[in-house]
């Protein structure tokens, strides 16, 4: 396969752009201070990689596909083929300062514990999902009554990768579960602008499309 | 069926082999009585010599030099005519004007290792001391013993740091070797099909190899420099063998399938009846045209010594730990010499280590020796990461 060839994400999450850049993308760089150390679990195609160390950001990635990484190789990026569920465990405590986990989340095998990796190998996690519980999806499954299917999740239930979706409500209250402190939480809606900030969280579940998130330990004892 | 062909004798007489082994058709860096090359198994070589080829030019303040380190069976002849047989250079497709490694902006190194035949010293040169060839008198080297010597290489080109340290398979675990052993002298490491240790199944291939060398008669106890023969036809059948594990079964069967050799019918003979026997018979007996047969025995031999983990406690992180130097590590997919599992365990320790680490595994039918061949992924991916370490060095690169 060419390297130049793209392909649906192996997340199958097809992002909005905004000048050729994701809006998810820009919103996790702008989170990310410059000169920092970044591992970006599931990089895909790199471009949120790209987009880092053209800011000054040490990155790394670490990506399941092997067209996947082999295109990341070829733009020069440290980029090794890996898996969230099983290659996180390699990795040693305080090894960076932020871990990136975007659109990937709903696609491990034990989101719970790739979570506690993240904040094991980072000061700070930084994580984007597609929030299940944004109100087209309820309609689908309320009114059609099968499952979900947006611009942005296209797969078919028997094909999807995504297999623990979940909502940002599911995911403050996992956050909550296992003494992670919330710094930051945006939800962005379906053109991937950012949802007013003082909005109330039933807000956000409903109307955000997904659910990007800086995170860090809480502290202990808490 | 008595006619039956096997490894025809070599064309090249012992002189002239043990010709080029001491007086190398390249350049030649000696070290005297007061530099020994201090080996592993304790003893210390001297004197002793290093045969090397350059390309390309060293810049001003000596930032991009690469040190190409070569395979079981290769040389320092990369990008020129072989002086022996005459072909062209191993890794041509990989080192040149425009190619990966490219000549107009790095400064290519590669040297015959120690233990080798072709210029460097190894049991086919003469042993100062006795005027006769060193044979099996030649210490036993290692992995360690070859790096250390193009240490000192390096040290007299006035080469502090190299900008990469690049091999395959043997060249991959040298380079590896380097990075581990010399962190501060390697700015970057591409480390193509190779492991930090060579495996039982390996090392298994190896002991056939030599054990084929050592029952041919013609070996004469590894002095048959002195009795007018070589073991061409021990020698053949190891190289043969080893071919097999070189390539995959897939790309057997696609280049030879059940093919016959010029004969539509079997001659219900031990004759070549199949493609297949025929190319490996070819590989014998092209092979032992310029390798020294004691010289293989020693090279395998280090190889199988090969343990970068076992020099630190068995922690294969720790001969990493703390490491500046950037990675790229190549495997791929139909090789089973050196599978991608054993580049998965040395990018999970460089992991460990932080380290800043790139791990492309490339899908092909070839075997081992796609490295050697013209495949496009693996360059587009050598090219890059060396573009990009380039600029981290602040060298001038391709294309910015």
């Amino acid at each position: 396969m060419s390297l130049q060839q793209q392909t649906l994400p192996f997340t199958g999450v097809e992002p909005h752009r905004t000048e050729n850049l994701r809006s998810d993308h820009l919103l996790v760089a702008e989170m990310v201070q410059r000169g920092s150390k970044v591992l970006d679990v599931g990089c895909g195609d790199g471009e949120l990689l790209q987009l880092l160390e053209s800011r000054g950001i040490d990155g790394r990635g670490i990506e399941l596909s092997r067209e996947g990484v082999n295109r990341c190789v070829a733009k020069g990026l440290a980029v090794v083929q890996g898996d969230a569920d099983t290659d996180l465990v390699n990795y040693p405590d305080d090894a960076f300062d932020y871990v990136i986990l975007s659109q990937t989340l709903q696609a491990t095998r034990q989101p719970k514990v790739v979570l506690e990796n993240l904040l094991r190998i980072g000061h700070r996690a930084i994580v984007s999902f597609p929030n299940f519980g944004f109100w087209r999806m309820r309609l689908q499954l309320l009114v059609g009554g099968h499952m979900p299917r947006t611009e942005n999740l296209p797969a078919t239930w028997y094909d999807t990768p995504n297999i623990h979706f979940c909502t940002i409500k599911d995911f403050v209250q996992l956050c909550d579960e296992i003494n992670v402190k919330m710094e930051r939480a945006v939800a962005l809606d379906l053109y991937g602008r950012p949802l007013r900030l003082n909005l109330p969280w039933w807000f956000w579940n409903m109307f955000g499309e997904q659910g990007v998130f800086l995170l860090s330990r809480a502290e202990k004892g808490r | 069926m008595t006619n039956v062909q096997s490894i025809p004798s070599p064309s090249i007489h012992n002189e002239d082999r043990a010709h080029e082994a001491d007086h190398p058709t390249s350049q030649v860096a000696k070290f005297g009585a007061d530099q020994p090359l201090k080996l592993d198994c304790g003893v210390d070589l001297a004197p002793f010599q290093i045969a090397y080829q350059t390309y390309g030019e060293l810049n001003a303040d000596r930032s991009n030099a690469i040190l190409v380190c070569h395979a079981l069976t290769g040389d320092q002849h990369v990008n020129n005519a072989h002086p022996v047989t005459g072909k062209h250079g191993w890794w041509d497709t990989m080192v040149g004007p425009g190619k990966p490694l490219d000549t107009n902006l790095y400064f290519i190194i590669c040297s015959n290792v120690i233990g080798g035949c072709m210029g460097s010293t190894g049991p086919a040169s003469t042993n100062p001391a006795s005027g006769k060839l060193w044979g099996l008198d030649f210490p036993i080297i290692t992995l360690p013993d070859m790096v250390r010597a193009q240490t000192m290489l390096i040290d007299r080109l006035g080469i502090e740091t190299l900008f990469c340290v690049v091999g395959g398979s043997m060249g991959g675990m040298q380079a590896l070797q380097w990075t581990a052993a010399y962190p501060a002298r390697v700015f970057s490491t591409l480390a193509i099909a190779c492991s930090t240790r060579h495996s039982a199944q390996n090392i298994a291939f190896h002991e056939l190899g030599r054990q084929a060398v050592m029952a041919d008669p013609d070996w004469r106890g590894g002095r048959y420099f002195e009795h007018g023969t070589h073991p061409h036809r021990g020698l053949g059948v190891a190289r043969m063998a080893a071919h097999i594990t070189y390539l995959s079964d897939a790309a057997l069967h696609r280049k030879f399938g059940r093919r016959m050799q010029d004969r539509e019918l079997p001659t219900f003979s031990f004759d070549a009846d199949f493609q297949v026997e025929s190319y490996l018979r070819y590989q014998g007996s092209s092979f032992v045209e310029r390798f020294d047969a004691n010289s293989y025995l020693y090279l395998t031999r280090a190889m199988d010594y090969f343990d970068i983990a076992a020099d630190h406690g068995g922690v294969l992180a720790k001969a990493f730990s703390g490491i500046q130097t950037r990675f790229c590590v190549v495997s791929f997919t139909s090789d089973w010499l050196f599978p991608t599992a054993e580049s998965r365990a040395l990018v999970h320790a460089l992991n460990a280590s932080s380290a800043r680490v790139s791990f492309a595994e490339i899908e092909t039918d070839r075997g081992h020796d796609a490295f050697l061949l013209d495949v496009p992924e693996f360059f587009d991916i050598s090219r890059a990461f060396l573009r990009s370490a380039g600029t981290a060095r602040g060298l001038k690169t391709a294309g910015g």
